[in-house]
């Protein structure tokens, strides 16, 4: 059945992002890129908490702008009011930063946003230009699997597809944004994260615009979102959040958990 | 009059994510003394693999959507064709291979550089070595080894494929041991350390070395915690030697674990009934990097 938006009519232009990561700020912008833009619909894959400052900042501006919000594994830990992210590291250095980050988020988010995202769906399904658009947060067997570029290869994405009856398939949770148009024609997009840069030296996030402006078309492509990282490392700073956290804010350099990217993805940042 | 055994719990197989391939066997040049398989240069127990067969397994783990390979041993490098087979695998996913080094010359670093940047998907080297120092290490893997292995990091590193550093704890890890690993990584000239510590498995030689498991060492129903399955080897893997296909890697000398001579037949749920089960829920092993 086509997804219908709230005048009944199909959408014609999407903003899709993930991992927000407590950043109120990349959040705002890329909310008012995805207006001028005249987006129809904004969804949100996922991983609201962690990393920033304030996590009750996010919210209000999720749920003034109508997005349409999944739930993430760092939204079902904290939903879940969990003892940690779940998020599995085994280098005692990642394990540190992972759990001040966490406990930091835990204590923040206020009981209501945290039933809020204990309720939240786990994916999103429409039929789009007449084909089977699928969103999950990691992937679509699975929350926290992460789909990066140089671990996820063609016949991988081919079977993950098929087996989820996906034409285009658009996942979060790694951070570095990619996609690729398989052989057979289906797509996968990593919309990447607004929450902090790719771990390319650049200051921005990034989401994705889909268009379907184009009858039996599915268009789609990366917004780069700048915003005040300036003001969010202060913020950082006033909240006593680790310095190599602020320090990815203000260099666009991953500097914690790195353990789970991949030999490729980890030649490509600084650390 | 006996007590029966309670039942052991049975793990699902909900997808084939990845595929280990015993390279070489049990062939090895080293024969370190905590080898869970006893490898060495006359164990060929399990044989090399042949480059057929090598093939055939990585064809048929694509049929299943397989996501990502494994070479281990035995040492993959004494594989005569261990290059070709890189390639093979690196034009059709990532790959990580279980080292110990010694046969990656400053050339052959330069080669598998070259394979890797040549690749979409990522290429891992996993060297191991089990001690910050020659005292530590020498004992367990060899005299020698740890210069001859702390060499092959730094080539690797100097190439542009810095290696993951694989410690199994003989001796229980402390507060000073991951910083004296990132030291001596530091003076190889790898400033982006990448460690993987894991505990010994109670097999083989390390079961004469130390000791083989307890009798409560073992799994019974019930043991398992949710998701489990996603971080077991054998949950979404399974293991292909020369002689068939096993659940892990850790289990190819268990002759009742062998479960099929094809991948299409092992792709089935089994019985955590093997003591060997009990490091990787108890203690947290796990093969994957």
């Amino acid at each position: 059945m086509p997804h219908l938006n709230r005048d009944g009519a199909p959408p014609h232009r999407i903003v899709i992002f993930g991992g927000v990561y407590n950043n109120h700020l990349s959040l705002a912008a890329t909310l008012a890129e995805a207006e001028r833009r005249g987006a129809d619909e904004i969804y949100c894959l996922g991983d609201m908490g962690g990393f920033g400052p304030n996590p009750d900042k996010v919210f209000p501006l999720l749920h003034g702008a109508g997005v349409r919000c999944m739930q993430g594994n760092y939204d079902h830990s904290v939903g879940n009011r969990l003892e940690d992210c779940a998020c599995g590291y085994t280098d005692p250095r990642d394990n540190h930063f992972a759990r001040i980050s966490y406990d930091y988020t835990l204590a923040r988010t206020s009981e209501a946003n945290k039933d809020w995202l204990r309720a939240l769906p786990t994916g999103f399904r429409h039929t789009w230009n007449g084909k089977e658009v699928v969103m999950a947060h990691g992937s679509t067997r699975r929350t926290n699997e992460f789909l990066w570029a140089s671990t996820s290869p063609d016949h991988f994405l081919e079977h993950l597809l098929r087996d989820a009856g996906a034409d285009l398939l658009l996942v979060t949770h790694t951070g570095i944004p990619w996609s690729r148009t398989l052989p057979s024609g289906r797509t996968v997009i990593n919309v990447g994260a607004i929450g902090r840069p790719a771990n390319d030296g650049n200051l921005h996030v990034w989401a994705v615009e889909i268009d379907l402006s184009t009858p039996s078309a599915i268009r789609h492509r990366f917004l780069p979102i700048r915003y005040d990282h300036t003001a969010l490392a202060a913020e950082m700073r006033d909240e006593q959040l680790p310095e190599e956290f602020v320090a990815t804010i203000l260099t666009g350099w991953w500097t914690t958990c790195l353990e789970i990217l991949p030999a490729k993805e980890r030649a490509l940042g600084r650390f | 009059m006996s007590t029966p055994q309670p039942a052991p719990p049975t793990l699902p197989f909900p997808y084939l994510e990845t595929l280990w391939l015993q390279v070489t066997g049990t062939l090895c040049n080293l024969t370190c003394k905590h080898c869970f398989i006893t490898c060495g240069p006359n164990n060929d127990s399990h044989p090399m693999m042949t480059v057929a067969q090598l093939t055939q397994a990585v064809d048929d783990a694509i049929g299943f959507g397989v996501r990502e390979f494994y070479f281990t041993g035995g040492e993959p490098f004494l594989h005569p064709e261990i290059e070709e087979l890189i390639a093979f695998v690196l034009e059709r996913g990532p790959l990580s291979i279980l080292t110990n080094g010694l046969l990656i010359d400053a050339p052959r670093a330069d080669r598998l550089a070259k394979l890797a940047a040549a690749s979409p998907y990522s290429l891992d080297l996993r060297i191991s070595l089990d001690g910050f120092t020659a005292d530590q290490n020498d004992p367990i893997r060899g005299r020698g080894t740890f210069v001859k292995i702390l060499g092959a990091v730094t080539r690797c590193a100097a190439a542009g494929i810095p290696p993951i550093l694989t410690i199994t704890e003989v001796v229980p890890s402390t507060e000073a041991t991951l910083p004296a690993f990132q030291q001596l990584l530091a003076s190889a000239g790898i400033t982006r350390p990448r460690l993987k510590f894991l505990p010994p498995v109670r097999l083989g030689r390390e079961a004469r070395r130390d000791r083989g498991y307890k009798d409560d060492e073992r799994l019974i129903d019930g043991d398992l915690l949710p998701d489990e399955v996603f971080s077991l080897a054998c949950g979404t893997g399974r293991m292909v030697t020369a002689k068939g296909v096993y659940p892990c890697p850790i289990l190819i000398e268990a002759k009742s674990a062998r479960m099929s001579d094809r991948l299409a037949d092992a792709l089935t749920p089994i019985q955590l009934r093997h003591q060997a089960c009990y490091s990787c829920h108890a203690e947290g092993l796990r093969c994957r990097t």
